[in-house]
């Protein structure tokens, strides 16, 4: 019942948005090349996936982001455990970290391209950098604020080295990590996106700048939904998902 | 098993379980000035021998089961169990934290079974003894539940198994029934006094509660407040089973609490004065 309202609310906006949108299109405020209409969006992206376009740019970016984040889970777990096992490294490497975490990733761009030129290397390389930072900071965190009872629990019990860490250590940090890996995701996505857009790279991103190549605003605006609509359903499907039940199962509150 | 230890207190050449020869711990608190948790404690501990040990809170209470399991060091002084120098932990003593640490990403029945598995011992042969230990603290019908699941007592009663499961020589249990209610905690009271006479296990057992002291132990002693040192000891000779309500253990408890209250005053009389001039 609840269920049904709730879904009955979106449905409800989203017509009411797509109403607005419809509205203004037919006051005809801006040229049609300016400002689409409803209807020109979806023949766009009813175009876009029957020529398979779409397809082809969904599963080239995934593909790239599938690569890229494995990457940075890998490099940027390592990192933050690292981080987490001294102070000093902490306090000198960890702070450094910190800083270029707060660096758009776009701005690795010039950068890549200097080293690997417009290649799919470069693309990966912003993808990597763009997200590894955030995912070690994270595991850092989580592994230094896994409170001590539980290290001391498990060290009394006859846990202690690789097993207190993989049996006490690691699970009690899960929380952290798995919002780790969301926002590693969510910097990985919008890096790539941004990477894909120097080049013929066949992406979801060079499918946009095709769009504005065409002067085609109606493809623009179709791209953009599609790539909403991925970063909906990963971050706000799987990872939502596997954060409740995780919340769930340790009785923890609901992620604000 | 009682007739054992009081045979075993007549011997003269009785091998202790655990000896503490002076045994201190100094923390560092604000710029050079150490506090004092435990100065000077000289122990020695029985096989078998289920001793109480009472004092105001901040006396070091925790800190010397703490060292004993061997996740603290002394700053002076040495531990001995078994004749052996106590160095880190071991499954030999396992400790009953006050704050359980309790894994909440595993059930009450995995809990159990997380130190049998450190010990090696197979998935099944784990999961028999985890079963009949949650059933020793009833908690059967609670074996999948998560600790969040669970209220307070059946927490302690899961952290009690744990522990209990381990079987270790020596039990270390630091307040371990101070949140339970009075019908649950008697109940538990029954139930290690029958573990400790099965089993044999040496239990150290900290507690404020006088009372719940003097109904367990063999032997209970007052720790002075900062520093904490042994001031008074008192050896419990009342006969088995014996309940909380007896008035032997009543009259026994008045005098210990007689040693205790002068430490709770200067406990609190140092929190009053830290607060003023804080």
């Amino acid at each position: 019942m609840n269920n049904l309202r709730k879904i009955a609310r979106q449905v409800l906006f989203y017509a009411a948005v797509l109403a607005l949108w419809q509205g203004l299109a037919l006051m005809k405020l801006w040229p049609p090349y300016v400002f689409p209409t409803p209807a020109s969006v979806f023949e766009a992206l009813r175009i876009g996936f029957s020529d398979h376009t779409f397809w082809i740019g969904i599963g080239v970016s995934l593909k790239r982001m599938l690569v890229g984040y494995a990457l940075s889970v890998i490099l940027g777990g390592a990192l933050g455990l690292v981080l987490a096992q001294s102070d000093f490294l902490e306090e000198t490497l960890g702070r450094l970290v910190v800083s270029v975490q707060s660096m758009p990733s776009i701005c690795w761009l010039p950068l890549a391209i200097l080293w690997f030129g417009l290649s799919e290397k470069a693309i990966l390389f912003v993808v990597v950098m763009g997200s590894l930072l955030s995912i070690s900071i994270n595991v850092e965190a989580g592994l230094r604020n896994v409170p001590r009872i539980y290290a001391m629990a498990g060290r009394n019990l006859g846990a202690s080295g690789a097993r207190l860490f993989l049996y006490v250590l690691l699970p009690a940090s899960l929380p952290h990590l798995v919002s780790g890996l969301k926002q590693g995701w969510a910097f990985a996505w919008r890096s790539l996106l941004a990477g894909e857009m120097i080049f013929v790279s066949l992406g979801l991103g060079q499918l946009l700048m095709m769009g504005r190549d065409l002067n085609d605003i109606s493809q623009v605006v179709a791209v953009m939904v599609v790539i909403i609509l991925i970063g909906f359903a990963v971050d706000g499907l799987v990872f939502r998902i596997v954060e409740r039940n995780l919340r769930r199962k340790w009785g923890l509150s609901p992620a604000a | 098993m009682a007739a054992l230890f009081e045979a075993q207190l007549t011997l003269h050449a009785v091998t202790n379980k655990i000896r503490m020869e002076g045994v201190s711990r100094h923390f560092p608190s604000g710029q050079s000035a150490q506090l004092a948790a435990l100065e000077n404690i000289n122990l020695e501990v029985l096989p078998g021998e289920f001793l109480c040990i009472v004092g105001p809170s901040g006396c070091g209470k925790s800190t010397l089961l703490h060292l004993i399991a061997g996740l603290d060091r002394p700053s002076a002084g040495e531990i001995w169990l078994d004749g052996r120098k106590v160095d880190g932990p071991g499954p030999d003593r396992i400790l009953l934290f006050q704050e359980l640490g309790l894994f909440p990403w595993l059930t009450a029945r995995e809990n159990v079974e997380f130190g049998l598995r450190q010990k090696g011992i197979g998935r099944s042969e784990r999961r028999e003894q985890a079963g009949y230990y949650l059933d020793l603290v009833r908690l059967s019908q609670f074996e999948e539940h998560h600790p969040h699941q669970l209220s307070g007592g059946m927490k302690q009663r899961v952290a009690l198994a744990r522990a209990l499961a381990m079987q270790p020589d020596v039990l270390l249990m630091d307040e371990p029934f101070a949140a339970l209610d009075a019908q649950t905690r008697d109940l538990l009271h029954d139930e290690l006094e029958r573990v400790w006479h099965e089993t044999g296990q040496t239990i150290i057992f900290v507690t404020h509660n006088v009372r719940e002291a003097v109904r367990l132990g063999n032997r209970v002693l007052v720790l002075s407040y900062r520093p904490g040192r042994i001031k008074k000891e008192f050896s419990i000779s009342l006969a088995r089973p014996r309940h909380i309500e007896d008035s032997e253990v009543a009259s026994m408890s008045k005098r210990v609490l007689g040693q205790l209250r002068v430490e709770i005053d200067k406990s609190v009389r140092a929190e009053f004065h830290h607060e003023q001039f804080a």
